[in-house]
């Protein structure tokens, strides 16, 4: 099936951050080969060209590397990967807190919410 | 290799009101899926029948592979018009033949791949045929040709929502990175996500021609919502 895709981001830029959470979660593994950008598109319903771009973003960070005749290959570095998912992490974490700022909440109240249904659903 | 389209001064009148194509100039590269969109009336179809030769210009020139259209640049041209010319009393196989003949670009095989995905039977008659169904065998025998252009006015407007997520996959799967797609539609949200590029046309005017994600990422919004508020009535 189609990748679920947002209408108001970029699409390339949603294809680059589905990559990277498929490579943090192992489901393409340090050192193994992705499939070919065409197989990638047609999964994704997506153009192949901006499947390219989206490719060539990950590779421009390190996460993917061009192997010569064996196309593309996630990185064996499990440092940057590591480094990958706290950067994505982060990004939801910020979102979260300006979703929060929109409201009027401060920092410390967004946390302390966060604690409280945290708590709340613990018990 | 030169860009696979140059328009230059584009212009048709049909008389001296009626000005359906309005000085437009564009150049369009190989291997991109360009939506062309505009509202009823903007003149879509008629740039889509000077680049096929259906209609002549007015005034200003179509090069495509560097070359006028005519007998040449259609035998590199598949086109998907807007509405139905196949015999209805002919059977799909033997309008396949037709095609075989008539195009040396046409692949049986790709056809007939296509032809079983959507579960169509090749022995069907075509007046025996759901309009969709119909739609989906022309657009079939359209994407069957390893053409260097693909211009499909209204591709979808006709079939329900699965088969146009199949047809969408089949426009992407046979893509060849020295062929462009050119598709006119208005179901914008339905296709952006497979295009590279769009030209937005009113009253005959060329208003824009860019990327779908330089859109996205100047407008924070989709095609759909883009063009909803550009053309806003």
């Amino acid at each position: 099936m189609a990748w679920e895709l947002d209408a108001d981001k970029p699409i390339y830029a949603q294809l680059t951050e589905r990559l990277q959470t498929r490579i943090i979660l192992g489901q393409y593994r340090p050192g193994e080969k992705l499939p070919s950008v065409r197989e990638l598109a047609a999964a994704a319903a997506v153009n192949p060209n901006t499947m390219q771009k989206a490719l060539a973003e990950l590779e421009r960070k390190g996460i993917i590397s061009t192997q010569s005749t064996n196309g593309k290959t996630v990185t064996q570095d499990l440092a940057l990967i590591q480094d990958m998912k706290r950067k994505l992490a982060r990004g939801h974490a910020d979102a979260f807190f300006a979703g929060m700022g929109e409201l009027g909440y401060t920092r410390a109240e967004a946390l302390e919410l966060l604690q409280e249904i945290e708590g709340a659903g613990r018990e | 290799m030169s860009e696979l389209i140059e328009i230059r001064g584009l212009t048709k009148a049909y008389d001296r009101q009626h000005v359906a194509v309005n000085n437009i100039s564009l150049t369009l590269p190989r291997g991109k899926i360009i939506g062309l969109l505009g509202p009823n009336g903007s003149g879509k179809t008629t740039l889509i029948k000077m680049l096929n030769g259906l209609l002549t210009p007015t005034q200003g020139t179509i090069l495509i592979n560097g070359r006028p259209v005519g007998i040449e640049t259609k035998a590199h041209v598949a086109y998907l018009p807007d509405r139905t010319y196949l015999a209805g009393n002919q059977k799909i196989v033997n309008i396949l033949e037709y095609f075989c003949d008539f195009y040396a670009d046409f692949s049986r095989e790709r056809a007939i791949g296509m032809l079983q995905g959507l579960g169509i039977d090749p022995a069907a008659k075509m007046n025996t045929l759901s309009k969709g169904t119909k739609e989906k065998v022309q657009l079939i025998l359209v994407m069957s040709r390893n053409a260097d252009l693909y211009v499909l006015d209204e591709p979808i407007a006709g079939v329900d929502p699965a088969a146009r997520d199949y047809i969408l996959r089949t426009i992407v799967n046979n893509y060849d990175p020295s062929a462009t797609v050119l598709i006119s539609t208005h179901l914008i949200g339905d296709v952006e996500q497979v295009l590279d590029e769009v030209i937005f046309m009113r009253y005959g005017h060329l208003v824009l021609y860019t990327s779908v994600d330089n859109i996205r990422e100047q407008h924070g919004k989709s095609v759909d919502a883009y063009f909803r508020e550009v053309f806003a009535c």
